[in-house]
């Protein structure tokens, strides 16, 4: 087998990796409160940046 | 802080979205004049500026680069401000995307017909107008990604990324595609030999539909549904996934372009491969959009807005799985050169580029000039069903024809020869060309209604100044 064959089927696989490192960093724990946070931005966009929130009723949200 | 910098820029969308209105129906006229063109050859016969090569490029380039463009500077540019929570970058940089963008378009309108092209499909545009282009683009992308810069908002929004990937991917095809050697003013010949150059406009032309006609028009989607809803987007997490799925794969099917051609044959393979995986970062922007709404269905029934936006995404959603199966090599050998393409393309792009532009015009125009809503609900609504029943008769109409082109092209007679000549399948398409004629006739009507309830709701109104929210 050519060398560059090898080259391949290894890049294939980095590049796996890579898909199934995004797909756990979006949906680890850690990442939550911020993509709420993130999710919520049209909806707020009238309040200044810095402001607390109001507490969000649950129903509006699809968590 | 000076008092400019605490109100948003919306002037410069205010002019794009005007703009897009006006260049729809001028793309979607030309666009009506060329499907006449199919039934009657004979418009427009001696003159040579109206002949079908002319005006085909012209009416593509239209409805792609001024129509759709002027949308996706107006919504790009009104979510990043209000998502960043911050006035544009780029103080003079600004107006000059609105009049060199507007430049171009004029400058299309007039090349083109007069016959000067580079012969490159969605490419047309002769050197000059290519250098101009990257200058517009590169102003563009300082303005937008000077402003997310500067954001005063911790997160950067999705609809944002797509916006990013969008306006990065198009400036790198623009100049891998345009590289061409000048012979004159008005001549250029490509840098790349054959085959090389069918690829590289392959992988220009279908990434254009990847990056233009999608991720783009999914970072609209990404803020005007969720807004038009007064919901959240349905999952953000599987909105970060289906983008990185999605531009990490489009780069790769172009070939698909390309079946059955000089192009080696595993390349075609490849490029069949990744347009099946495609169907599923395509069907995860689709779910995510219309899911947003769960919940929240009753809203359908009384808001022609959201009815626009949800029905662009059923569209998209058919139209990213037809792609596929027209991508694998035993379907496209049947359909490829016959109207089922005409028809596919057309199913994304009025059933989803042009549903979501207009849901989003009508959400956003009454906002730019201080109105609670447009002029009209009820004209929103007619035009709605004008729209989509003038879709469906299109698409369908189309998908007859092309099956039927396929299968009259192929068929063969025991001793081999051809069973009906090329002029037999063509005569077969005139009812099918009619019904697409009357299909996007009755588009166009719709968008002549929009230009009425637009007029309505501007004239007089006073363009309003919104200050950015200030902490207090």
């Amino acid at each position: 087998m050519n060398w560059w064959g090898n080259l391949w089927g290894v890049y294939t696989l980095i590049l796996l990796a890579v898909f199934l490192g995004i797909v756990w960093w979006a949906w680890s724990a850690k990442r939550a409160r911020a993509f709420r946070e993130a999710a919520e931005l049209p909806l707020t966009e009238d309040r200044p940046h810095n402001e607390q929130p109001p507490a969000q009723s649950k129903e509006a949200r699809h968590e | 802080m000076s008092a400019v910098a605490k109100t948003y820029n919306d002037k410069v969308v205010r002019q794009f979205a005007i703009m897009t209105v006006v260049w729809g129906i001028v793309g979607m006229l030309v666009g009506v004049i060329i499907a006449a063109q199919m039934i009657w050859p004979q418009l427009g016969e001696g003159i040579s500026w109206l002949s079908f090569g002319r005006l085909r490029p012209l009416h593509t380039n239209a409805v792609i680069f001024a129509f759709g463009g002027s949308v996706l500077f107006a919504a790009s540019y009104y979510v990043v401000q209000r998502t960043c929570q911050v006035r544009l970058f780029g103080g003079p940089l600004v107006p000059f995307t609105f009049w060199g963008w507007q430049a171009i378009i004029l400058l299309a309108a007039i090349t083109l017909p007069l016959g000067l092209t580079s012969s490159k499909e969605y490419a047309e545009l002769e050197w000059p107008i290519d250098v101009l282009i990257t200058l517009v683009w590169v102003a563009y992308a300082i303005v937008f990604f000077g402003t997310i810069i500067l954001r005063k908002q911790k997160h950067i929004y999705v609809a944002n990324w797509f916006f990013g990937a969008y306006i990065i991917t198009i400036a790198v095809l623009h100049l891998g595609n345009s590289a061409e050697l000048p012979v004159s003013l008005w001549k250029s010949y490509s840098a790349y030999p054959g085959t090389i150059d069918a690829m590289v406009e392959w992988w220009y032309g279908h990434n254009a539909v990847g990056f233009f006609l999608t991720a783009a028009f999914l970072g609209m989607m990404y803020y005007f549904i969720p807004k038009q809803a007064g919901r959240p987007v349905y999952s953000y997490r599987l909105s970060v996934v289906h983008f990185w799925a999605l531009v990490s794969i489009y780069m790769w099917a172009g070939p698909h372009h390309l079946m059955y051609t000089a192009l080696p044959n595993w390349t075609q393979s490849l490029g069949m491969v990744f347009s099946l995986i495609l169907l599923a970062p395509s069907w995860g922007g689709m779910i995510n959009g219309i899911m947003t709404l769960s919940g929240a269905w009753y809203k359908l029934r009384t808001d022609p807005i959201l009815r626009f936006l949800i029905v662009s995404l059923s569209f998209y959603g058919m139209s990213t799985f037809e792609g596929p199966m027209m991508s694998v090599k035993t379907v496209n050998a049947l359909s490829h050169y016959t109207d089922w393409t005409i028809g596919h393309v057309h199913s994304g792009a009025l059933g989803w580029v042009s549903l979501v532009t207009i849901g989003t015009l009508y959400a956003l125009l009454p906002k730019l000039f201080g109105k609670t809503e447009m002029y009209s609900v009820k004209l929103i609504n007619t035009h709605f069903w004008l729209g989509t029943i003038g879709i469906v008769l299109y698409v369908v109409s189309l998908w007859v024809a092309g099956i039927m082109q396929g299968l009259m092209w192929r068929a063969i007679n025991d001793d081999g020869t051809l069973t009906y000549s090329f002029i037999e399948s063509l005569e077969a398409m005139y009812p099918f060309w009619t019904v697409r004629l009357i299909g996007g006739g009755l588009f166009m009507l719709g968008m002549f209604l929009m230009a009425y309830n637009v007029w309505k709701t501007v004239a007089g109104a006073r363009p309003v100044q919104v200050p950015v929210p200030q902490a207090a």
